[in-house]
């Protein structure tokens, strides 16, 4: 496959950055994205051009690290799948490909396609966690969770903490993601005893880091690799509005 | 905004049951308008929570938009509407539109100080009552009036087929069971909404109800 690239290119924080155009000739329609930029790289290093940075680590869809807005959709075309696992047969031969990094307030670039994402870590640090003593381990069994809830807990767990819905956010709001740290601690038996200082601390540590919020556009479901709905969303308000009872 | 934005759903829905008798006749709304008016001060305490509700709801509209655009000052060279609507995008405009149109709305039917030539009819008094229904009659004979509020109507209906699903939604009453349901019992309420405030013109304007 022959493939014209349309890329960001920033050199740093303060510049300005603009889209630059490569050639990606004699692509494999079995490379992953992210080999295809590798090759693309590769040509560039020998010509003693900068290459491309992006961020990567697992290349296997469950790290989070990857994260590039594919012509005009983040993470690319392709439902339900990381821009890692994104591979290029999904694409035509001659396609014209624009490449973005996450655009948000909140997540200043750092360089071409990678962007500072700190600011998902300080929500964390506010509340998405469980004070406990670790003492032995607890026999099997001892607490009895419904089948339902666990569900319910472990499909907002899927969350790798990408940033896409942010990314695809017309208000940058990380309300997708907040949710769903905030609700899959929300109705397990460990979570349930610190839950109101949860809500109320990672929501305000969410506006406080510069997201905006949400409006129910519901872009962030549709552009999440792993499908996170936005039921969660409608779980952290209840969650907040029962936090002032 | 939820809170507000609620509210201001059940005063349109009110507004609108009263408003629906003009199609029963020329006593109906002018027994109601006498009602509405012979409650003194009761009326006003209304009047003035409803435009409290109204300012509270577009200083946070405001201010909404304005903190999310700063969240996100740079636009993508390509982004693809994914899920969201025109009538989402656009809450802001189409709110805006319906301010301008109640300052309107309020100077021709409350206060009286445009097309007075059709609002005088009020002054008359039919079966002891001022004449409500001829002056909405007269008014909306008017093809400028009737075609000034069926756009305004429109606006109405664009920013409830997002606010309806919205208000659900951020009220924390949804689940993924629900979710789809919501938003199409939203944009049907919306059309409802809609259609009922424009036919009141609209049957003026086409002498289906005569004056
Ligand atoms: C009859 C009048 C109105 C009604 C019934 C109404 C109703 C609603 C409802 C139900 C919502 C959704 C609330 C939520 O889920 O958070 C909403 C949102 C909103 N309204 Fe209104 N509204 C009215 C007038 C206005 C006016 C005059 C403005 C003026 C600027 C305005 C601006 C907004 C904005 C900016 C939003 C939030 C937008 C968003 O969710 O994306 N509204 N409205
Ligand atoms: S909710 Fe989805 S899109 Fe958002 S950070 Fe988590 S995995 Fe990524
Ligand atoms: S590199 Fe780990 S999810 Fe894509």
């Amino acid at each position: 496959m022959n493939l014209t690239l349309h890329v960001w290119r920033q050199k740093g924080p303060q510049d300005k950055g603009k889209l630059e155009t490569y050639p990606a000739k004699d692509v494999s329609s079995d490379m992953s994205f992210l080999e295809m930029l590798d090759e693309v790289n590769d040509k560039l290093i020998k010509e003693g051009k900068d290459p491309i940075a992006f961020d990567h680590d697992c290349r296997e869809g469950i790290c989070g690290m990857c994260s590039s807005v594919v012509n005009g959709r983040p993470h690319g075309h392709q439902e339900k799948t990381t821009v890692c696992q994104l591979h290029m047969r999904q694409f035509e031969d001659g396609a014209d490909i624009v490449v973005e990094p996450w655009l948000a307030k909140a997540f200043p670039i750092q360089k071409d396609l990678i962007v500072d994402r700190s600011a998902l870590d300080v929500i964390m640090q506010a509340g998405g966690y469980t004070s406990c003593h670790t003492g032995g381990v607890v026999d099997a069994n001892s607490l009895l969770i419904p089948k339902p809830v666990a569900d319910f807990s472990m499909d907002a767990a899927e969350c790798i903490g990408c940033g896409a819905c942010i990314a695809a956010c017309p208000n940058s709001s990380a309300m997708l993601f907040t949710s769903a740290k905030v609700a899959q601690l929300a109705v397990l038996p460990q979570g349930k005893a610190e839950a109101k200082d949860r809500v109320l601390e990672m929501t305000k540590a969410m506006l406080d880091e510069g997201f905006g919020n949400c409006t129910n556009h519901y872009e962030c479901q549709e552009a999440c690799p792993k499908g996170i709905s936005v039921k969660f969303i409608a779980t952290l308000n209840r969650e907040y509005l029962k936090s002032f009872t | 905004m939820a809170v507000t934005g609620f509210m201001l759903v059940c005063f349109i829905s009110v507004h609108l049951l009263g408003n629906l008798s003009v199609f029963f006749g020329v006593d109906a709304i002018n027994i109601y308008a006498e009602k509405l008016h012979s409650l003194g001060p009761v009326v006003w305490i209304f009047r003035m929570a409803i435009l409290l509700l109204f300012a509270v709801h577009i200083t946070f509209g405001i201010q909404l938009t304005v903190e999310n655009s700063s969240a996100s000052p740079e636009a993508y060279a390509i982004k693809k509407r994914l899920k969201t609507t025109f009538a989402a995008e656009s809450m802001i405009y189409t709110g805006l539109i319906i301010l301008v149109f109640l300052l309107y709305h309020l100077l021709h039917f409350t206060v009286h100080v445009v097309h007075t030539d059709a609002v005088s009819a009020v002054q008359t008094l039919v079966n002891g009552r001022p004449d409500v229904f001829t002056m909405i009659g007269k008014s909306f004979n008017n093809a400028f009036i009737s075609i000034v509020y069926v756009i305004a109507m429109c606006a109405l209906f664009l920013h409830l087929s997002h606010g309806l699903q919205s208000f659900i939604q951020t009220f924390g009453l949804n689940n993924g069971k629900t979710q789809d349901i919501v938003a199409g019992i939203g944009k049907l309420a919306a059309i409802f909404y809609g259609l009922a405030y424009i036919a009141i013109p609209l049957a003026f304007l086409f002498h289906i109800v005569k004056i």
